[in-house]
């Protein structure tokens, strides 16, 4: 079966008046229908980027300036920009970290939505609030056709998360790219959101990229997982795989760092030393200067292996 | 039965934001336009003990008023009505340097490190401020900073950076010496590590338990984080619009959850799991605090709701020792009940 | 204890907000070019009394025998009229250095008077019961309400003319907008966490609001001094040229302008001309400057 989305070897560079920034440094997974992705980094490690990179949306001084992006088996790293905008919205959709990122907040919630589904389609407008009526059912939202003529401001932060993934579900894409989505919410509604993502990847057949740093809710939610360190993918695999035996010692330290993951009262596992500033990279590994099984081969940046069945990793050293 | 007081006691401590009053509104409430304007009860009679050398772990969601009760305990808000003890003495009621010692005692770690220094004042002038108006330097006030410094892991060579100068996780032990620099008694800490990289997360809360050790502190942990909380707590708060629903001890409270709501943080906060797992979320949202509803505030999305719980507010009360909840469910004990409650 | 940690090794100690907001600024090309052409403006006006051929206060040095000589004409003392002579001899480059100065030393005096007056009642308002900020509010509004030139006739009407009358009627007319910015600032501060946290540490009110929320209110009020400068220029030399302003004896821009305007028509333009481009210059290059600082100092832009 086709993949949905076959990124490889990524590069996105910003020129910053100090030097270039490789924010994503040669990136390469691939995401099958049906299947939700976690990419997993913190801040600096070029997850975010590398969803914007995907859809088009990186602009000066930033630049996609190598790598190939296929989706659905077609190149669409180079498209013009009127063929990504067909796209955008119809079969790869974005949910961003704050909603009103996606929101108008002089426009009511159901011109969002009919607007969405007249940009790609041709239809009636009786027929476009019917079906935004259904989307917002969908997602979950009570007394759905009253809750059209609202505004984003009378929603609470989590119905406006939700009406953004509506909005983002109206065509039924192929992918959707969550760009931390339930960072900013509290747990019960993060736990409602998750619940609703995860029916709909699969009675739909929607592959997902689920950008978060919080290990647990990819854990949670992720079919396979990809850690992200400095803009490289140092380890990615299934989930299963990944989190109960990780190789990469970023991933190890990351995992050996949740408090839930230590013995109560004691000190936690912690990674020493700080996240690297993206202009001091330098040639060899990111993380040695953090690793505690850094040798003189990690001077050089390796290169991704296959470590075990599905799991791929970019380490000289890895741990069992 | 000790006889020390508690370091930190906040006694029916109630926060309401009255609405402002504006003449157009008075004026057209006269005339019988608009309806009474409602205050914000972002907090009613909550009562709370800290002893001394615990850690107490409040945990709630954004709305429950645990920001609010973190600064009313901390001396920086007043509580529109109850009082707040330090070491047994009301705040409210001392003067003078007795006030600001009170004040001193209890220092406040905030969430955000960005906004939480001066920008544009220098680290060691960030740091030497407060000790210095109070008197409580001895020597060199650059001897003092440098010893601050190095007790939260910075190197004092830095002492004349500016905040942008330093990362997030830095600037987070920046905070924290410039409050251990009063010589604190008890740190009320309002999320410290929710903003921080994970990676430096675990460097900081580590900071947080050597310190303890070292200075014999004692602290009021607020996290959203129910593992964060699990691991660095000896007792656990538990606050849902403005109200405390359930305190115990860590291991009970983990263990034995009794309130609903806790029930249900505890089941959908996700962990490192290794299975996919199906989640059944609690319905609904927290009401707005502008809008609580009567009776127990969580019986709309209770599933266990009874006629009284809309009614009456179930009062704190104890269940086993040391493990207090406020549920109607618990002075119920008919067959039904009990069964649901160990489901 | 934890291992000593180092910050990040590549910044100066001198790297204060300040001298980082300077170089943000000087990274624009028009902004730089906005500077320099201030810094020459200024120097000039300073060392006016050295670079001017002839100190045209100076009522024996004039001889209207060379009166209205066009450009290049030399004087009968000997120096070249660069820029022409106005009707009594004065030579016009050496009137419009002294002319920048006035205008100058007035503008920028009444943005600063005005820029104290106006932030104090503004972080007054700000931190005073509701009362006192209300009427406070409602009396930066009325200002607010007339136009500015208008004010400024009726103030020196009421007091007469002269430098130090037109930098009253000045500050009467600019401090309302600074009361707004500064009070709007200090209720966004007042709220931040390094307040609360000055609070928490009982540090003493008068220095929470000097020492920690004034220096932070400061970046929008900067942006509006800076505009004001202009501001403040024009609006003077409009009510010079209306004769309304300065005395006679201390011509500034504006009166330079006046005095040349009834002989535009007979062809003899640099009188008035000139003094204009000089006071053009001056405005373009305050404006360049305070937008990229306007630019800078938004927080939400910087991201």
């Amino acid at each position: 079966m086709e993949q949905t989305l076959a990124v490889r070897d990524l590069q996105t560079h910003f020129a910053t008046p100090d030097g270039v920034l490789r924010a994503v440094d040669g990136v390469s997974f691939e995401v099958a229908p049906g299947r939700i992705l976690g990419l997993v980094g913190e801040s600096g490690s070029g997850k975010s980027v590398t969803g914007f990179s995907i859809l088009g949306l990186i602009e000066p001084p930033g630049e996609v300036v190598g790598g190939s992006v296929a989706f659905e088996g077609r190149d669409i790293t180079r498209l013009p920009e009127r063929e990504m905008r067909a796209l955008r919205g119809d079969r790869i959709a974005m949910v961003f970290q704050d909603p009103m990122m996606t929101l108008n907040p002089v426009l009511t919630v159901g011109t969002h939505l009919v607007e969405t589904l007249r940009a790609h389609r041709s239809m009636s407008r009786a027929e476009a609030g019917r079906r935004a009526c259904e989307a917002l059912a969908l997602v979950g939202i009570p007394a759905p056709a009253e809750r059209l003529d609202a505004y984003p401001h009378e929603f609470s932060g989590g119905m406006r998360q939700r009406v953004a993934i509506a909005i983002a579900l109206l065509h039924r894409p192929a992918l959707i790219i969550a760009d931390e989505p339930t960072t900013a919410l509290d747990v019960t509604i993060q736990a409602q959101i998750l619940s609703e993502v995860q029916k709909l990847a699969r009675s739909q057949g929607t592959a997902v990229i689920w950008i978060s740093h919080d290990l647990a809710v990819v854990s949670a939610l992720a079919d396979d997982i990809a850690v992200m360190y400095a803009g490289r993918i140092v380890e990615r695999g299934p989930a299963r795989e990944v989190l109960a035996s990780p190789a990469h010692p970023y991933t190890r330290g990351l995992i050996a760092s949740v408090a839930s993951q230590n013995q109560r009262g004691q000190r936690l596992r912690q990674i020493r030393g700080m996240p690297p500033r993206l202009l001091d990279l330098g040639a060899g590994c990111a993380f040695r200067a953090r690793c505690d099984h850094a040798t003189a081969a990690c001077e050089r940046a390796p290169a991704e292996s296959a470590f075990a069945a599905g799991h791929h990793l970019r380490c000289f050293n890895p741990q069992r | 039965m000790s006889t020390t007081p508690p370091a930190l006691e906040a006694r029916g401590v109630s926060q309401v934001y009255a609405p402002p009053k504006r003449a157009f509104e008075a004026l057209a409430r006269r005339l019988g336009a608009a309806p009474p304007p409602k205050g914000i009860q972002a907090l009613d009679h909550v009562d709370l003990k800290v002893e001394r050398g615990e850690v107490v772990g409040l945990v709630g969601e954004s709305g429950c008023g645990k920001s609010t009760l973190a600064r009313i305990v901390a001396g920086i808000r007043k509580p529109t009505s109850g009082e707040v003890l330090v070491d047994g003495k009301p705040l409210a009621s001392l003067a003078g340097r007795e006030a600001v010692a009170a004040k001193l005692r209890t220092q406040m770690i905030f969430q955000d490190p960005y906004a939480s220094l001066n920008p544009r004042m220098r680290v060691a002038e960030i740091i030497a401020e407060a000790p210095r108006l109070h008197g409580l330097i001895r020597g060199s006030e650059s001897d003092f900073v440098d010893r601050a410094l190095e007790r939260t892991g910075l190197d004092p060579s830095f002492k004349q950076r500016f905040p942008h100068q330093f990362s997030g996780g830095q600037r987070q032990r920046v905070v924290i010496a410039r409050a251990l620099a009063v010589n604190p008694g008890v740190l009320v800490c309002d999320e410290p590590v929710s903003a921080l990289d994970v990676s430096i997360q675990a460097q900081v809360l580590n900071l947080f338990l050597d310190l303890r050790e070292q200075l014999d502190l004692t602290y009021l942990f607020i996290s959203h984080d129910l593992g964060v909380v699990q691991h660095v707590s000896d007792r656990v708060v538990i606050m849902y619009l403005g109200r405390i629903v359930e305190e115990a001890p860590t291991d009970e409270i983990f263990a034995r959850p009794n309130h609903p709501y806790t029930r249900a943080l505890l089941a959908e906060t996700p962990r490192i799991a290794l299975e996919p797992r199906d989640f059944n979320p609690i319905s609904g949202e927290m009401p707005s605090p502008s809008n609580t509803p009567a009776g127990c505030h969580f019986h709309p999305r209770c599933p266990y709701a009874m006629p009284i719980c809309l009614t009456a507010a179930p009062p704190l009360e104890t269940i086993a020792p040391g493990h207090r909840s406020a549920c109607h469910l618990n002075k119920v004990p008919s067959p039904e009940t009990t069964e649901e409650i160990q489901e | 204890m934890s291992a000593v940690i180092a910050a990040p090794a590549r910044r100066r100690l001198a790297d204060s907000p300040g001298m980082q907001v300077l170089r943000q600024v000087a990274r624009s090309k028009s902004a730089l070019l906005g500077l320099v052409v201030l810094a020459a403006i200024v120097l000039a006006a300073l060392f006016a009394g050295v670079i001017a051929p002839q100190d045209p206060y100076d009522l024996t040095q004039l001889d209207i025998l060379d009166g209205t000589l066009p450009p290049g004409s030399k004087a009968s003392a000997g120096f070249t009229y660069l820029l022409g002579s106005d009707p009594q001899g004065r030579d016009m480059l050496s009137a419009i250095l002294y002319g920048l100065r006035i205008s100058l030393g007035v503008g920028v005096g009444s943005a600063i008077i005005a820029c104290i007056v106006g932030a104090t009642l503004g972080l007054i308002a700000a931190y005073a019961g509701p009362r006192t900020e209300a009427a406070l509010m409602r009396l930066v509004d009325l200002q607010l309400s007339f136009p500015s030139i208008l004010v400024a006739l009726m103030i020196l009407a009421v007091l007469g003319k002269g430098v130090a009358n037109v930098m009253i009627a000045l500050v009467l007319v600019e401090w309302a907008y600074y009361a707004r910015v500064a009070r709007a600032s200090a209720l966004v501060e007042r709220s931040r966490e390094y307040i609360e946290a000055a609070e928490c540490l009982a540090v003493p009110r008068w220095r929470v609001v000097a020492r920690h929320l004034l220096p932070n209110c400061l970046p929008p009020l900067i942006v509006i001094a800076t505009m004001q400068v202009a501001r403040a220029i024009s609006l003077e030399a409009t009510l010079s040229f209306l004769g309304l302003g300065v005395p006679v004896t201390e011509p500034s821009l504006g009166l330079l302008i006046s005095n040349g305007y009834s002989h535009m028509m007979s062809g003899k333009y640099w009188i008035s001309f000139y003094p204009g481009i000089a006071l053009l210059v001056t405005i373009v290059a305050i404006n360049l400057v305070g937008d990229r600082l306007r630019d800078v100092l938004n927080p939400r832009a910087l991201k």
